[in-house]
C-alpha cells in the first residue's frame, strides 16, 4: 500500500511539472500508435470490405488467416519485423531498426488484422439486399461499398477501436523493434516496463495515468463518431 | 420498352428462374404472380440487372451491355424498406444524391415525393423507428424521386398488415396511373396483381408459364397448376361426348355439361375449369339461361373473408362461393339440397396432363 501511495504522489508531481521524459513518451506513443492505426484503417477497411462484400476463391482461408492475425503475440510480430529490419535483413537498407518507422510497421501488423477482420464481419452481417438496393438506386460498386461501410459504422468504428487498443497497449513488439531509446522510440508502455524494473513507481504511475487518459480520450472520440448519425455525403 | 428473350436468372451458379419471352410496353404495368419460392423475385431482379442472367435483355430495342447505365433509368422497391440510418428526407433523396444532383434540388424532389406518398411530415425524422407502412412509403418515394423509366416492385406490400397494405396499394395504383411509369411488380397476391397490373405473368417452379391479360390468366389459365393458383378451384376431369359448332357436350362423372369452348385438339379427356364465383346457388330449379344446373348436397360450409365457400356434391365435387349475406338469407346449412348452376360460357378446358 505504501508503494502505491508513493507512486500516486510521484505521478502527480511528474504530471504537474510536465516531466520531459513522461511527455516525450506520451508524444511517441501517440505518434507511433496513431500512425499505425491510421495505416491500418486506410488499408484495412477496403480490404475488409472486399472480403466482406465479395466472394472469391480462397476467401475463407484469407479470413481464417486474418482472424488468426487478431491473436498474434506482439513479441512474435516484433521478432518477425526485427528479422526484416536487421542490417542484413530483407529491409535492412531502410535503416528502420530502432526507429519509430520500424515500430509503426510492427504496430500496423498488430492492428491491421483487427480492422480487416472486424470490417469484413461487419459488412458480411449486413442485409445483402441493402447492397442490391443501393446498386438499384444507381450506386456504383464503390459508392455502394462506401455507403455500406458508413451504415455499419458502429461495427467498423468498433474495428478501429479494437485496432487502436491492440497497439497503444502493446509493449513486446515496440520494445524489440524500437529498442526503447529515450526521447525517441521510448513509448508509454516500454517506459512503464523500464521504470517499474528500476523501482521508479512514481514515474511508472505517471506514465500509466497518461496512457489510460489517452486510451479513454481516443476511445471516447471514436465512440462519439460511432454513435453519431451521419449525413448523406 | 423492355424485352427479354430466353432469359435465365442465376443465384450464384444455380439457374433459378426462366422466361421464354417478356415484352413490356411503355407505361404498362406487369405483375409477376406466383407462389412463394416460385422464382418470380429472381426473374424481376434479373430484369433489373441486379443478378446474373443469361439470355437476351433489350431496352428500347438495344441489347443491355452496360448494366450500371441501365440501372440509372430504373428503380427497385423491395419487400423490406431497406432504409439507411439517416433522416427520412435523406433516404428519399439517396438516388438523386448518387446521381450528383445538388442538395437543394434533391431535397425539393424528395419532399415532393414524400408528400405524394403521404409522409411529407416525417421528412426530418430519423428513418429508423418509422412504422412498417411509413418506411415502405419512404422507400417508394425514394424510388419515384429519381423519376425512373421502369419501376420494379418486389413484393413491396407483403410485410405490411392488411389495412396498411390496402391503403398503400390504392395510393400507389393512383400514382402509377397518374405518372404512367412502366412497372414490373412481383406478388403472390392475386388481388394486388389485379389492382395494379394490366397484364399478369404467372411464375411457377422457376418458369414464366403464362403471360397475358388478367382476364385471360384468371379466366383461361394455361395449365391446372396455374388454374389452382389463380383460384380456379374446380378443375374437373371430363370426357368429350360430342361437339357441334355452338356447343361442346361433356360428361363429368354421371352428369352432362354443355359449354361453348371447343375441346383441345385431339384430347377427348380434357380438364374443365370453373371459377367458384361463377357457380350460382338456388334452392329450387329456376328458369334461367344457364345451360348447366345440378341438384347438389352441401358437404361443407366455410366462411372465407366476406364470402362463404360451399363444397357441393352434385355427382362430382363442385366448389361455389356466395356472399355471407346470401348464405344467411338462404339459410344454407350442411346436408341441405340446393341447385348449382353455371352458364355454358363459363368453363374453360385444359388439356389433360398425362403422366
Amino acid at each position: 500500500m505504501g508503494l502505491f501511495v508513493e507512486g500516486i504522489g510521484g505521478a502527480i508531481a511528474k504530471i504537474a511539472t510536465l516531466d520531459p521524459d513522461v511527455i516525450d513518451a506520451a508524444i511517441a506513443s501517440l505518434v507511433v500508435s496513431g500512425a499505425a492505426t491510421l495505416l491500418a484503417v486506410v488499408t484495412g477497411i477496403p480490404i475488409g470490405a472486399i472480403i466482406g462484400l465479395t466472394r472469391f476463391r480462397g476467401r475463407r482461408l484469407l479470413l481464417s488467416l486474418v482472424n488468426t492475425g487478431m491473436g498474434l503475440p506482439p513479441v512474435v510480430v516484433g521478432l518477425f519485423v526485427v528479422t526484416f529490419l536487421w542490417r542484413s535483413g530483407a529491409l535492412g537498407d531502410l535503416n528502420w531498426y530502432c526507429t519509430r518507422q520500424g515500430m509503426v510497421i510492427a504496430q500496423y501488423l498488430l492492428a491491421a488484422p483487427s480492422v480487416v477482420g472486424l470490417t469484413a464481419i461487419a459488412l458480411q452481417s449486413m442485409d445483402p439486399l441493402l447492397r442490391m438496393q443501393l446498386l438499384s438506386l444507381g450506386a456504383s460498386r464503390r459508392q455502394a461499398a462506401w455507403l455500406l461501410i458508413r451504415e455499419s459504422r458502429v461495427l467498423v468504428f468498433g474495428a478501429v477501436i479494437a485496432g487502436f487498443g491492440a497497439v497503444i497497449s502493446e509493449v513486446g513488439a515496440s520494445q524489440m523493434v524500437g529498442c526503447n531509446i529515450r526521447s525517441d522510440t521510448r513509448i508509454l508502455t516500454t517506459a512503464i516496463t523500464l521504470e517499474t524494473s528500476k523501482g521508479e513507481f512514481g514515474t511508472a504511475y505517471a506514465l500509466a495515468f497518461i496512457l489510460l487518459a489517452i486510451i479513454f480520450a481516443i476511445t471516447a472520440f471514436f465512440t462519439y463518431a460511432q454513435q453519431r448519425r451521419p449525413h448523406l455525403w | 420498352m423492355l424485352e427479354a428473350v430466353d432469359l435465365t436468372a442465376y443465384r450464384g451458379e444455380r439457374a433459378v428462374a426462366h422466361a421464354a419471352r417478356i415484352d413490356l410496353a411503355e407505361g404498362e404495368h406487369l405483375a409477376l404472380l406466383g407462389p412463394n419460392g416460385a422464382g418470380k423475385s429472381s426473374l424481376v431482379l434479373g430484369l433489373a440487372t441486379l443478378i446474373r442472367t443469361v439470355g437476351e435483355l433489350r431496352y428500347r430495342g438495344t441489347l443491355i451491355s452496360d448494366a450500371a447505365a441501365f440501372r440509372q433509368k430504373t428503380a427497385v422497391v423491395f419487400q423490406r424498406p431497406l432504409l439507411l440510418d439517416r433522416s427520412v428526407r435523406e433516404n428519399a433523396a439517396l438516388g438523386l444524391a448518387l446521381r450528383g444532383i445538388s442538395r437543394r434540388e434533391r431535397d425539393a424532389r424528395a419532399e415532393t415525393e414524400l408528400a405524394r406518398l403521404g409522409v411529407g411530415q416525417l421528412a426530418d425524422r430519423p428513418a429508423i423507428g418509422l412504422s412498417g407502412g411509413e418506411a415502405q412509403r419512404v422507400s417508394i418515394a425514394r424510388a419515384l424521386a429519381i423519376d425512373p423509366e421502369i419501376l420494379f416492385l418486389d413484393e413491396p406490400f407483403s410485410a405490411l398488415d392488411a389495412p396498411t397494405r390496402e391503403t398503400l396499394i390504392a395510393d400507389l395504383a393512383q400514382i402509377l396511373r397518374d405518372r404512367g411509369v412502366t412497372t414490373v411488380m412481383v406478388t403472390h397476391d392475386r388481388d394486388e396483381a389485379l389492382s395494379l397490373a394490366d397484364r399478369i405473368g404467372v411464375v411457377m417452379n422457376g418458369e414464366l408459364r403464362q403471360l397475358d391479360t388478367a382476364e385471360t390468366v384468371f379466366g383461361m389459365p394455361s395449365d391446372p397448376e396455374i388454374a389452382a393458383f389463380v383460384g380456379v378451384e374446380n378443375v374437373l376431369p371430363a370426357r368429350v361426348e360430342r361437339a357441334t359448332d355452338e356447343l361442346t357436350f361433356l360428361r363429368i362423372a354421371d352428369q352432362h355439361v354443355e359449354i361453348t369452348e371447343q375441346p383441345p385438339p385431339g384430347d377427348d379427356f380434357p380438364l374443365m375449369c370453373v371459377r367458384p364465383d361463377d357457380v350460382v346457388i338456388s334452392r329450387e330449379p329456376a328458369a334461367m339461361s344457364a345451360r348447366n344446373s345440378f341438384r347438389a348436397r352441401i358437404v361443407r360450409l366455410e366462411p372465407i373473408g366476406r364470402r362463404t365457400r360451399l363444397v357441393l356434391d352434385c355427382g362430382f365435387p363442385l366448389i361455389a362461393h356466395v356472399t355471407r349475406q346470401s348464405a344467411r338469407d338462404m339459410g344454407l346449412a350442411v346436408d341441405d339440397q340446393v341447385v348449382a348452376s353455371f352458364k355454358a360460357t363459363v368453363p374453360h378446358l385444359l388439356p389433360r396432363i398425362r403422366h
